[in-house]
């Protein structure tokens, strides 16, 4: 075991540059993926922000008995996504409209009728905030007679849900095809060791060593070289989240750095690459020795 | 302990070996004599896993030659102790720890390694240049570290091609003198050479080799009846 770490960190002395550039580019490699992940995860997090203001309004028909309303309103709190329903008056509606729209309050101040219908403000529990729980409850409340119109954010929470899946998926190519440069990288340095150590290859065969006590050091060098990787890359996208932290909000509260799980994914990524990239060349390169 | 039945390797040029039948009894010392080209080192491959023959049936040391699996080989050279003419030393690393690098990379107890490597160095007569690298030693002294790395497994059979080829003729006669001691104390030896003056010194059993077909064994008879029952 003492032999197999100090062959494995011997590899680093004997191609320091090109064990840096694997290094490295494992570490890019991972950045790629962290930054993507690093957007994903701040999407999502937006999401959840807006989500949480996610309101389905009824407009109601004017004229509509306040009876209907009432009952309605009952019915439409015990709906299992339902978190609270709020009856929002014409009168109130028009309260609204001046206090909010300033720009507008003398065009609402000389009307004659007021032209804004009453509605049902909905809001949904948290878990059925999501774009199909949100169209399920529309679709049910146009079953009222007097229900008019029903209006929610659908577009928007779509629009950001499909924007969170491209940006993972872009993460993911450009880390991947990083990911196959740093193969082929470990791919050089290792038949640059297999070369350098081939007389010790030689004799290892010759007086009995096995296969994979042979090609063990190799691996090993490879898992070390992603989890070197995995390293860097979680400080460069730490550092770029540190940077940006002063200067995006995510509404009210600051951007989210990724979860330790994910994290530590990321790192076994790392060594995966590396060891990959060892084992896919190492076979080739004992061959020729 | 070893036993090679109507053997034959062929290459693309042509045949290496052609048809070669031999029985090499526990602790025989055997000659493989010929020209450069005559199959010499071919059969000394067979012997250790490194070649595989094109027809017929090698055994050694238990093991079958022509079907030996990928984990099989490392347990056969573990058994045989090989030697070269170039020695095949690590030039950076010290008589001691060229030796005692053939115990760490087959996963000997840590422990036991130092008394081990003097021990064989001691019997190769070296234990005073345990410090030395390679380049610090003349010929016959870097082969006989070669030998030591060789022992250092209590192999049941030393194989040596051609171990005196590098060397002037003191060290030769010291070597050679090193190898028959060691057969002497039990082990097998099979050595390739086409120092005929070495082979008269002795009586050991001779196996001529011509064009890959034996032309030549003093000791056929003999080697084949006490063959039969050490496989
Ligand atoms: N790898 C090889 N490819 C083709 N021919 C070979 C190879 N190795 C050996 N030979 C041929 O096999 C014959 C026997 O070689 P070898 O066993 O090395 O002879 P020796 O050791 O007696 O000098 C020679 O004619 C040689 O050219
Ligand atoms: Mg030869």
């Amino acid at each position: 075991m003492r032999l197999l770490l100090r062959e494995a960190f011997a590899a680093f002395r004997r191609a320091p540059l090109l064990s840096a550039l694997s290094i490295t580019t494992i570490g890019f490699s991972l950045y790629a993926v962290g930054l993507f992940a690093l957007v994903a995860v701040n999407m999502k997090e937006a999401l959840r922000l807006v989500e949480q203001r996610v309101e389905v309004v009824a407009y109601l028909l004017h004229g509509t008995p306040p009876e209907s309303i009432a009952l309605a309103s009952q019915d439409i709190a015990a709906f299992p996504e339902v978190e609270r329903v709020t009856f929002v008056s014409e009168d109130e509606a028009l309260k609204r409209a001046r206090a909010e729209l300033v720009e507008f309050r003398d065009a609402y101040r000389d009307l004659a009728v007021n032209p804004l219908p009453a509605s049902l403000e909905i809001s949904l529990k948290d878990g059925y905030r999501d774009a199909d729980h949100t169209a399920a409850v529309a679709a049910r409340l146009k079953g009222y007679g007097f229900i008019d119109d029903v209006r929610y954010g659908r577009e928007w929470i779509e629009k950001l849900d499909r924007l969170r899946n491209i940006a993972g998926l872009v993460g993911l190519m450009i880390g991947l095809a990083f990911a196959a440069v740093a193969v082929v990288i470990i791919g050089v340095t290792i038949r640059l060791t297999v070369l350098q150590r081939a007389r010790e290859i030689q004799v290892m065969r010759l007086v009995g060593a096995t296969h994979g006590f042979i090609r063990g050091p190799f691996l090993l060098e490879g898992a070390i070289k992603g989890l070197l990787g995995g390293l860097v890359a979680i400080a460069l996208s730490y550092g770029t989240y540190t940077l940006l932290r002063g200067q995006i909000q995510l509404a009210t509260s600051d951007i989210v750095f990724l979860r330790s799980s994910q994290v530590a994914l990321g790192v076994c990524f790392g060594v995966a690459i590396g060891f990959l990239g060892s084992l896919m060349s190492v076979e080739r390169h004992l061959r020729n020795v | 302990m070893i036993r090679f039945a109507h053997v034959s390797k062929d290459y693309p040029k042509g045949a290496a070996l052609k048809n070669v039948s031999l029985h090499v009894a526990k602790g025989e010392f055997v000659f493989l004599t010929g020209h450069s080209g005559a199959g010499k080192s071919t059969i000394l491959k067979m012997m250790y896993g490194e070649l595989r023959p094109s027809a017929g049936d090698v055994r050694v040391s238990g093991y079958s030659i022509g079907d030996l699996s990928a984990g099989d080989v490392p347990k056969l050279r573990r058994r045989l102790g090989v030697v070269f003419q170039d020695f095949r030393l690590l030039e950076d690393r010290t008589a001691e720890e060229n030796v005692a690098f053939a115990l760490e990379v087959t996963g000997a107890r840590r422990d036991g390694i130092p008394a081990r490597v003097m021990r064989v160095l001691t019997q190769v007569g070296l234990a005073a240049k345990a410090h030395a690298y390679p380049q610090e030693l003349s010929g016959g002294e870097q082969q006989r570290v070669a030998i030591a790395r060789a022992l250092v497994l209590d192999p049941a059979i030393l194989i040596a091609d051609e171990p005196t080829g590098n060397l002037d003729e003191r060290a030769t006669r010291g070597v050679f003198q090193l190898i028959r001691e060691i057969n002497a104390a039990g082990t097998c030896v099979v050595m390739a050479t086409h120092d005929l003056d070495l082979v008269k010194q002795t009586t050991y059993r001779t196996i001529e080799l011509r064009e890959g077909q034996i032309v030549y064994d003093s000791g056929a008879e003999a080697g084949a009846a006490a063959a039969e029952d050490d496989l």
